[in-house]
């Protein structure tokens, strides 16, 4: 067993755990290169059926390329699709910082969908190397009525023996990428030949490293236009991932803000 | 051991740990930083929110990413930090150091393969300090670095690092862990953790970059017997898959597999995966780590929680284990206390039936005691609802753990240690197959007619020297006198004949009781009042019997007598002399001394042969039968 054979085994082994534990449960599908494994990992866990439906939690400001990609992978892997619409930015937190504002629409669609469907358990994609308040995520994240994310007091979480008791009114997050790695992600899209949205292959010069809204996501200079050369790249870049996401910068503390509201 | 290049290539996990403020944060954001994996940006960052602050530069800061974290310079809960050395990947697990989080310290360390443990210098060693080495100790971490933090708090004097890592050495030595390494640094400063400090010229050991460099991956356990887990049933299709991550072992098409506790026996008849790449074929086996689906040949029925082995290497089969525990709940735990056991992928309640030793909280002396403080270690008894399939932790790490939980929350950990308990897997299997009982003309209740009084058990229960053969034979000669038929089954009569093939390990007890259980069954239908004299240790023994007694309809059943005497008394008592010898480690296994006796929940009786004469013991027994087995 590689790497690859041993984070994939440790994902499939978390889906079914919450499969098991939990219902019903729907998954995020940010149609990101993240997200896409996920749905390719849930497949394998349940032997090529997905007994859930995957929601894309939709601000309808996407790249078009988003929406095209979207549609035809969940025709061709018989996707049951939610398309959840997020309200105005006008409803918003007016004390987050504009780029933050934007993207905690997410999180009222979010947690709309979750309403009205009435989910116990959302699975999402996040990955710990990603942003230094994810590093201290745990796979199963219980979350109570209003999704807030209870920093202060994680449940503890060892030997593979999740919290997978749904808090009264609330729902579970279930983060079964939690411990692969940027490179690891390329490196198994590589392998397994997933597919992905072409905004992550340069095209003059530059290119997206991390996909989200076109109103505060930018590409970076880059000249990696295959996915060979993107784990190229990885191998020696000192830039971090979410250096093209402009939310994270405006201020210390709101990516936290988000997260502690319930953002992904 | 050789480690192939795939398992070289996998990133290693090291925990930091110890005393909070100690420095474990700074530490690995100094690491971070000098092996050149922080990110562009990332200093000019952590500057800047310094600055804003008004503090001067803190390293901590790299991880110590939560506002909380930040405003009031502690750790709350782990980060998971990667970086690459010129050798391999690592994942650096920065855990608190606040007693408040120690959970959170058990979750990062469980991952771990190896760790790091700050200890400051000039404060020396703490409660955290030594608490946090226990724990990494329990959770199977072998590999383990020590850091001297701060020297430069103490100009780098080399007898005051001396006096400490002694006292600490000292400390790890009585627990059973060797350290890999003891260094000097001091971490703001970078000393000694990637370069070498030319101020601690005297220090002749490994930087810590070094020493991490010098650990190993934990093996996986592919040459271990077969566990699997089952996590789920799938029928998506026509297929019907057994879901699971094989834990330990290997497993092939064709292998003859058996599930536990349910006992069940079948092969496999294939190994299911799926590939989107056009004619893949499925493997035909698996093994240690990998999350698999088989299909079986039989369509038994099995559900989540049954263990799949080998039929040449089954796990054991308990509802009573002893466990070395870590208690995490915020109230102590006492016995008596009704949790959920997780182990594996099976639940089920568990009531704590005994504490032993603990190990205390504050300063980590030994005591014996009947509550378990948070965070303290402690030796316990569980016994579980129905028959749980676990090994020793030794022997398999994956099927030896479990978590006590509470509802939601989970309150402690704990590693398995069997001895002094038989396995029950032969007691609860029938191997005949093809049974047909024969019915006899004679009723239970006419021979009960003919004789006056009903058949039944009296068990006699109690450690040696409580007084149980004396009373017994004493007292069929009193029933004897009535006009009751009554017989005496005894512990060494039965075991020069019917059981002599048997020895005194756990296993044997259980099988000896077992068949005293159902001779005297035998004995009860056939009409008699059957006198049993075993010390029968075992609480799932006695059930056994009873059942076994209870079986037979128009009887009068099975009655449970305490033959009462404390441990010191049948000790001053020793009328075969086994105490001494047993003392003397002339005997292993000995109830009471180095084997347990479990006292009934509920007897039918109590004799207690301290306050009472044995003529007065036979007279409460005699009546107790008069009165309980009248037709
Ligand atoms: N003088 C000196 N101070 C240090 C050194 N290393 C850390 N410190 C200081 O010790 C204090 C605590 O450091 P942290 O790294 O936050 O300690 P910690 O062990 O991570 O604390 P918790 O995570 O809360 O348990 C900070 O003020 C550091 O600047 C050192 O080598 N020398
Ligand atoms: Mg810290």
């Amino acid at each position: 067993m590689d790497e690859l054979d041993r984070l994939e085994s440790e994902s499939i082994g978390i889906f079914r755990e919450a499969f098991a534990a939990i219902h019903p449960i729907g998954m995020l599908w940010s149609i990101g290169k993240d997200s896409n494994v996920m749905v390719w990992l849930a497949r394998k866990a349940f032997f090529g059926h997905l007994p859930f439906p995957v929601i894309h939690v939709d601000t309808g400001l996407e790249f078009p390329e988003v929406y095209e990609f979207r549609d035809r992978v969940a025709r061709e892997w018989s996707l049951n699709l939610i398309a959840a619409p997020c309200p105005p930015i006008e409803a918003m937190d007016q004390s987050l910082p504009p780029n933050a504002r934007s993207a905690s629409r997410k999180t009222a669609g979010l947690k709309q969908v979750v309403a009205d469907h009435g989910f116990r358990g959302i699975v999402a994609g996040i990955r710990r190397d990603e942003q230094s308040t994810r590093a201290k995520e745990r796979v199963f994240s219980p979350r109570g009525a209003e999704s807030k994310w209870d920093f202060r007091s994680q449940p503890p979480e060892f030997w593979g023996h999740f919290a997978t008791t749904v808090p009264e009114g609330g729902h579970v997050r279930i983060h079964p990428l939690l411990s692969w790695s940027e490179i690891d992600i390329w490196r198994y899209i590589q392998r397994e030949q997933i597919p992905v949205v072409p905004l992550y292959f340069s095209r003059n010069g530059m290119r997206f490293r991390s996909l989200g809204e076109s109103d505060i996501t930018v590409p970076v200079p880059s000249n990696a236009a295959t996915i060979a050369e993107i784990i190229a790249e990885l191998e020696t870049t000192r830039v971090p991932e979410r250096a093209g996401r402009t939310m994270d910068h405006e201020a210390e503390d709101s990516f936290e803000r988000l997260r502690v509201d319930g953002y992904m | 051991m050789r480690i192939s290049e795939a398992e070289a290539a996998r990133p290693l996990r090291i925990v930091v740990v110890g005393h909070v403020d100690h420095g474990k944060s700074t530490l690995v954001g100094r690491l971070l930083h000098d092996v050149g994996a922080l990110p562009d940006g990332k200093m000019r960052q952590v500057e800047a929110n310094c600055k804003s602050r008004g503090m001067p530069f803190e390293w901590a800061f790299v991880t110590d990413a939560l506002q909380i974290e930040r405003d009031q310079g502690i750790t709350v809960d782990v980060s998971h930090i990667p970086f690459k050395s010129s050798k391999r990947p690592y994942v650096l697990i920065d855990a608190p150091g606040h007693r408040e989080f120690v959970k959170n310290m058990v979750t990062g360390a469980a991952a771990a393969d190896a760790a790091v443990l700050v200890i400051d210098v000039a404060e020396g060693v703490r409660e955290q300090s030594r608490r946090h080495g226990l724990l990494l100790h329990l959770l199977g971490i072998e590999q383990v670095a020590i850091v001297l933090n701060k020297m430069d708090l103490i100009a780098n004097d080399p007898a005051r690092f001396e006096a400490v890592r002694a006292e600490y050495e000292q400390y790890l030595a009585s627990i059973g862990v060797r350290p890999a390494a003891m260094i000097p640094v001091a971490a703001r400063e970078g000393a000694n953790i990637v370069t070498r400090a030319a101020a601690m010229s005297w220090y002749q050991g490994p930087t810590l970059l070094a020493a991490l460099d010098a650990f190993a991956p934990k093996a996986r356990a592919v040459e271990r017997a077969l566990r699997l887990p089952v996590q789920d049933i799938y029928k998506f299709d026509q297929r019907r898959i057994v879901a699971g991550k094989v834990e330990s072992g290997r497993i092939k098409v064709g292998d003859t597999i058996v599930f536990s506790p349910s006992n069940k026996t079948t092969r496999v008849r294939s190994i299911e995966q799926w590939s989107a790449v056009p004619g893949f074929v499925p493997p035909q086996s698996a093994e240690a780590g990998q999350s698999v689906g088989i299909t079986t040949e039989d369509e038994i029925v099995v559900e989540r929680g049954d263990v799949i082995s080998h039929a040449g290497d089954m796990p054991f089969e308990t509802d009573v284990f002893r466990a070395r525990l870590f208690w995490l709940g915020r109230e102590p735990l006492e016995a008596g206390r009704r949790m959920t056991l997780r182990i594996g992928t099976q639940a089920m309640p568990v009531v704590v039936q005994e504490i032993g030793r603990i190990v205390g909280s504050g300063d980590l002396s030994e005591r014996a005691g009947t509550r378990i403080e948070s965070f303290d270690v402690a030796e316990i008894v569980l016994r579980a609802s129905r028959i749980v399939a676990l090994d020793g932790y030794s022997a398999n790490a994956a099927t030896g753990r479990f978590v006590l939980s509470d509802g939601a929350d989970v309150l402690g950990g704990g590693v398995v240690e069997l001895g002094g308990y038989p396995d029950q897997r032969a007691a609860t299997t029938r191997k005949g197959e093809n049974l047909v009982r024969v019915e006899h003309r004679v009723s239970v209740t006419q021979r009960a007619q003919r004789n006056g009084h009903k058949g039944g058990v009296v068990w006699l229960t109690g450690l040696s020297g409580a007084g149980k053969s004396t009373i017994a034979v004493a007292l069929e000669q009193v029933l004897f006198s009535r006009g009751i038929q009554a017989y005496v089954l005894d512990g060494d009569n039965i075991r020069t004949g019917l059981n002599a093939n048997l020895g005194f390990g756990p296993d044997d007890r259980a099988e000896n009781i077992r068949r005293v259980g159902e001779a005297a069954a035998l004995f009860a239908e056939a009409g008699f009042v059957v006198v049993t004299a075993f010390i029968s240790p075992y609480r799932s023994d006695r059930a056994r019997a009873r059942a076994a007694a209870m079986r037979i309809d128009g009887a009068a059943g099975f009655h449970e007598v305490f033959v009462k005497a404390g441990l010191e008394t049948c000790e001053r008592r020793d009328p075969k002399g086994l105490y001494r010898k047993a003392r003397a480690g002339q005997i292993a296994e000995f109830t009471g001394i180095s084997a347990p006796y479990e006292a009934p929940d509920l007897p039918e009786l109590v004799v207690d042969t301290e306050t009472l004469s044995a003529d007065q013991s036979v007279e409460l027994l005699a009546d107790y039968i008069g009165r309980n087995f009248k037709f």
